[in-house]
């Protein structure tokens, strides 16, 4: 099964990383992102550029509403993600609890809909 | 052959293969359903099989297949469901299984997974691997039955859906799951030990089946302090179920029973738990129910009882666990103790606040201290409010009789 892993944490605990910090917390996701590659586990995932960067969109009766942010604002953002191959739930904890930001964000798992699935919620 | 206590026995523990081997709950229960009536229709005239359990898993087996070719799922399937023409040739040999030798634990520890909510882990194992009903379910959590059902159909989806696996937790997800399963056994001790419906008070089958479950749980844990204590706890309530009974099957209450029917092996054993539980520096709930059992269990009399040791341990308890029922048992203890008012009015007071309003035992315990306090008229109140609520016959008739004779 594929997994979404959304990798949370507040960016002002980010910001108070030192730069050795910030490097350990980087070396730990690309050790994590190639040994999941060369088992082929790994299909895809970035980190993602701070809120400041976001924009929302919505289209109501044909009218397009751009706003600055992202859609809700909360205390932990989205700041990266993993899109793993797992054989189960339990394969899928496990390669999250080793994300570094699980330590002090969280990991927020969300299967894909399998085909099967998606042709039966219609 | 009596299908119906066929059913009750081997329903969970088959159920529990076909889950595993389908990886479908749905499937199963079907398939299961499906098996049952097949024997139905086929013992009565060409005789019950040898091993009534692996023909109906056979059966059922057989008729999964059936069923998902019709569905063109068979390919996806086929693998999985051919590993089970091994089991059914020789069930034996894949139930001995070194750390999980059975497959209702097994599936209770996938049942338990921390993914899914908790109180949706301790419904689907009781649903699945002991055979309880929606209903029955319902009234060990006390919520309304579409509530239950609602719960189950949102935890069988997630488990489909989120690809949590059929099988057994490796070491390091033991610990996790741990609190979760306790709690199933001891809810499913619990419905055994006072069947929420139906005409008797008992069903040992669960009780045993609860211990049973309990000491291989202890067995696979033995640094688990809480299991120990729990497994105490079990016994120690089990020790006295032959007692809670008349030859008439009707309810004697504990101070009313017999204590040379009471299981000293039991007693002992579950004391023996208890003790070694409080000397790793376990104090959970397990334990402390534990000690109030044991000092039940040492005591000759129910007048020689410490009931101010047992007033203390509810203290103890609630701190630990706040819960209206715990109250409930406290205020009795608290009247054994005396003076009878006092716990009175503390089931007064928990009346007041109506959080038990559908709780058949608040209602009879306040009958039996206004009975002894000579407070007839007001005790037949309660005594009939109590029946109103209660669901189980043997505490139905109890009651009755306890109403006619003050009001004879």
């Amino acid at each position: 099964m594929q997994y979404l892993m959304l990798i949370y944490g507040a960016e002002s605990d980010w910001a108070r990383k030192t730069p050795q910090e910030q490097e350990a917390v980087k070396k730990g996701f690309g050790q994590l992102r190639d040994e999941l590659n060369n088992t082929g586990k790994f299909k895809g995932g970035s980190q993602l550029t701070p809120i400041s960067a976001a924009t929302t969109v919505r289209v109501r009766g044909g009218k397009r509403l751009t706003t600055d942010g992202p859609f809700a604002e909360t205390k932990e953002q989205l700041g990266g993600y993993f899109l793993v191959d797992a054989k189960d739930l339990d394969e899928a904890i496990s390669i999250a609890a080793r994300m570094p930001s699980a330590l002090d964000g969280s990991i927020e798992i969300r299967p894909l809909v399998v085909m099967e699935q998606a042709a039966k919620q219609g | 052959m009596d299908f119906e206590k066929l059913y009750r026995e081997e329903s969970g523990r088959i159920l529990s293969t076909l889950i595993r081997l389908f990886g479908d709950f749905d499937l199963a229960e079907e398939m299961l359903q499906e098996a049952y009536a097949a024997a139905l229709q086929q013992w009565p005239a060409g005789g019950t099989p040898a091993n009534p359990r692996a023909w109906l898993i056979s059966t059922a087996r057989n008729k999964a297949i059936d069923r998902l070719r019709r569905e063109r799922r068979f390919e996806e399937k086929s693998e999985e469901i051919y590993k089970t023409s091994e089991f059914t040739v020789q069930p034996a040999a894949v139930l001995e299984d070194e750390m999980f030798p059975d497959d209702r634990l097994r599936l209770i520890f996938t049942c338990c997974h921390p993914a899914l909510d908790n109180d949706a882990q301790v419904a689907l194992t009781l649903r699945t691997v002991c055979g309880m009903t929606t209903e029955e379910i319902s009234k060990a959590f006390l919520v309304p039955v579409p509530t239950m059902a609602q719960r189950l159909v949102r935890a069988k989806r997630k488990i489909r859906d989120a690809g949590i696996p059929y099988r057994e937790p490796a070491q390091e997800d033991l610990q996790d799951r741990v609190e979760a399963v306790l709690l199933v056994l001891y809810l499913i001790f619990n419905e055994g030990y006072l069947a929420s419906s139906g005409d008797s008070l008992v069903r040992r089958e669960l009780c045993a089946e609860a211990i049973r479950l309990g000491r291989i749980l202890c067995g696979l844990l033995p640094r688990q302090a809480e299991a120990r204590a729990l497994l105490g706890l079990m016994l120690l309530q089990d020790s006295r179920s032959e007692a809670r009974v008349n030859a008439e099957g009707e309810l004697v209450l504990l101070d009313e029973q017999n204590r040379s029917l009471w299981r000293a092996d039991e007693i002992q054993e579950g004391t023996e738990l208890v003790q070694s539980a409080l000397r790793s520096g376990a104090a959970g709930i397990y334990a402390i129910q534990a000690s109030i059992a044991a000092v039940h269990a040492n005591a000759s009399t129910a007048r020689e009882t410490d009931w101010r040791q047992i007033v203390g341990l509810y203290d103890v308890l609630l701190r630990a666990n706040p819960s209206p029922v715990i109250e409930v048992n406290r205020a009795v203890a608290v009247a054994m103790a005396g003076p009878i008012q006092d716990g009175l009015a503390i089931l007064d007071a928990l009346e007041y606040r109506r959080e038990l309003a559908d709780f058949h035992l608040l209602p009879a315990a306040r009958a039996d201290l206004l009975r002894r306090l000579g407070r007839g008229a007001e005790a037949a109140d309660a005594y009939r409010l109590a029946l109103s609520l209660a669901t189980n016959d043997v505490e139905r008739r109890f009651l009755s009789r306890r109403l006619a004779s003050l009001t004879s």
